[in-house]
């Protein structure tokens, strides 16, 4: 007989994520009827909360705050233990002491993003009017609406004008967004392996992950928090043929080659005999263990609208005209999601705008995920970008 | 007597002109201060930096990322990238000068890239060894081989450089794309201006490096 395995069931229950969705760790910043987030499909959402965290104090004349804006799956928590996974922060590489943000010099912020599942609200969240969870109900959010949510919130902090904000993938397009609805209030920019639009090959693929989750009986149309259930099967499918994407050939190949998985020979059965099976598997159970299903799908169709040359007239250089920002685009030799050439089509709108930009491709064979990675060079220019810019902008500029 | 003595350098302080190359003073002293510059193969971002001491607004492009890498770590604004490839994105009247300073030579297409220099920029500066130079003509006359020098130490097999010319084809290479030459310099061993009122086979003769400050053909002043 055939032996069958499907992706195992997370360890973690459920009850571990959902607090984090309406009660985080983190803190929060509430805005009520007051103040309604402005979303692009038309509709005010009120109340609404951010989930943040910080890292370092907030200077004098309040010039040293940098905002990070997380990826498609990541979080707030940027450098501290992740509240549900135990793990350490997501970019501990590029933040912490004598990283390339040192929050010695540096006042850093990172809030989850509106349609997010770590405290910001979103499809997980409960809704106020209803008193049950939003689920499919939720307005569909955009990469401008997380940015507007995001600039309400440094509002709320004090703070005028941003000394940097850096992302990469999703977080890169956030990067330019601001840049492009708030040119004047971003000193400097940091863009990672991120493109000004989503390509058609990205939509295809987050079309097939969310195609995964709908097809999971467990999504119930996305009212499955009210069964008390989660699709977490669908999920772990739309993580795993994700999370091929973020790698490349070559690193896969290094990584696991052929080799099997703790066996000689093949079992002649679908179980995990590679271990790159394993490791996809993995992947897709641990995912599940922290993220909701439906924020899943709310987050990739933000980054499939994302278009910012369509937002001006079909002109991309229209988005940054006259834009005094400092500009830094990184990209990766290997990363076929995002590829150079995308970066390079930013770094042409940004010179035919007379835009201060910097442009360098990192070699390296991680792919897309490499931005996460330890990989010196990327951490080199970053280093050499943001210190130059802290001292242009009168910052300490030390070991930071 | 040093080149900084012989040129006007108005606008560079003593301390930053005291270690830079003489192509890069000649070529600083070309350009109007608060004008905007593109530097093809910028390399470690001397030359930008200079410029920008002088208060010129200044890009650049460079092939090397560790090159990339050094002029970010000095605040400019470099993009890695190839003057034969990326020269095309960049859109007309971007810049007031665009400057090729020792690159023309290694470019697989020379025409092209000089006449996307005179497109994106209202001046162009270009700087390339002078394969016309008497040291250059002794070696192939004399020593049968193709010539290396001091600053061109490359073998035919090894050398980026697949495009060498002479002063003189240069100068038939602009006419050929109504490229009009408002000032020309040729640099000796030494770094020395050749005097300016010697005659042309002279120029192609002593000098080691031309420099030109280019500007479109019928809309010069």
């Amino acid at each position: 007989m055939v032996g069958v395995k499907s992706v195992p069931s997370p360890a973690i229950s459920a009850d571990d994520r959902s607090h984090e969705v309406d009660h985080p760790s983190s803190p929060v910043a509430q805005f009520g009827a007051d103040q309604p987030l402005r979303l692009d499909c038309g509709v005010d959402l009120s109340p609404f909360q951010i989930a943040y965290q910080t890292y370092g104090e907030l200077n004098a004349d309040r010039s040293n705050a940098v905002l990070i804006c997380h990826a498609l799956t990541g979080d707030q928590h940027v450098a501290n233990v992740h509240p549900v996974t135990g793990k350490s922060g997501w970019w501990e590489t590029l933040v912490g002491p004598g990283r390339p943000l040192d929050p010695r010099h540096y006042f850093i912020i990172c809030s989850n993003v509106i349609g997010g599942c770590m405290g910001s609200t979103g499809p997980a969240s409960i809704n106020p009017a209803t008193g049950k969870v939003w689920g499919l109900d939720f307005p569909v959010i955009t990469i401008p609406d997380m940015v507007r949510a995001q600039a309400m919130l440094i509002d709320r902090l004090g703070i005028d004008t941003l000394f940097a904000v850096v992302g990469g993938s999703m977080g890169g397009m956030q990067v330019l967004q601001w840049t492009a609805a708030y040119p004047g209030r971003v000193y400097s920019a940091l863009a990672i392996a991120c493109a000004t639009r989503h390509s058609a090959q990205n939509i295809a693929f987050h079309e097939l992950g969310r195609q995964a989750v709908m097809a999971d009986p467990d999504w119930h149309n996305g009212g499955y928090a009210d069964q008390g259930i989660h699709p977490h099967r669908g999920l772990a499918v739309a993580r795993m043929a994700a999370h091929i994407t973020y790698l490349s050939d070559a690193a896969l190949h290094r990584k696991f080659g052929r080799r099997m998985q703790d066996r000689e020979l093949p079992t002649f059965s679908f179980d995990a005999d590679f271990q790159v099976e394993s490791y996809l598997r993995y992947q897709g159970s641990s995912f599940v263990e922290r993220f909701d299903a439906n924020a899943y799908l709310y987050l990739t169709r933000a980054m499939d609208y994302f278009d910012i040359a369509a937002d001006h007239g079909g002109v991309l250089a229209k988005a940054f005209a006259g834009i005094q920002t400092r500009f830094c685009v990184v990209s990766f030799t290997s990363d076929w999601l995002f590829p150079t050439s995308e970066s390079r089509a930013l770094v042409h709108a940004l010179n035919a705008s007379s835009a201060r930009v910097s442009f360098a491709e990192i070699e390296t064979d991680r792919g897309h995920d490499a931005f996460l990675l330890d990989v010196p060079e990327f951490f080199d220019i970053s280093r050499a970008f943001l210190q130059s810019a802290g001292k242009a902008r009168g910052l300490t500029a030390k070991d930071g | 007597m040093s080149v900084q003595e012989v040129l006007p350098l108005g606008g560079v302080a003593a301390g930053q002109s005291g270690q830079a190359r003489a192509d890069h003073l000649l070529v600083a002293e070309m350009v109007k201060p608060g004008s905007r510059v593109l530097d093809v193969g910028c390399g470690d971002g001397d030359l930008l930096q200079l410029l920008e001491a002088r208060g010129i607004d200044g890009r650049g492009i460079e092939l090397s990322r560790e090159g990339v890498n050094r002029c970010v770590a000095k605040g400019l604004a470099v993009v890695q990238g190839d003057a034969d490839t990326d020269l095309v994105n960049y859109p007309d009247d971007a810049f007031d000068y665009v400057i090729l300073s020792q690159t023309l030579q290694a470019t697989r297409q020379p025409k092209v890239v000089l006449e996307n220099l005179l497109r994106i920029g209202h001046r162009a500066i270009v700087s390339f060894p002078n394969f016309g130079f008497w040291k250059m003509r002794l070696q192939l006359l004399i020593g049968g081989h193709m010539p290396r020098t001091e600053n061109l130490p490359a073998t035919w097999y090894d050398t980026a450089n697949i495009h060498f010319c002479t002063i003189k084809d240069f100068v038939e290479l602009c006419d050929a794309i109504n490229v009009k030459m408002e000032r020309s310099v040729a640099l000796d061993l030494y770094g020395r201006p050749v005097p300016l009122n010697l005659p042309w086979w002279v120029w192609n003769m002593f000098g080691e490096q031309g420099v030109f400050l280019l500007t479109r053909g019928g809309q010069g002043k």
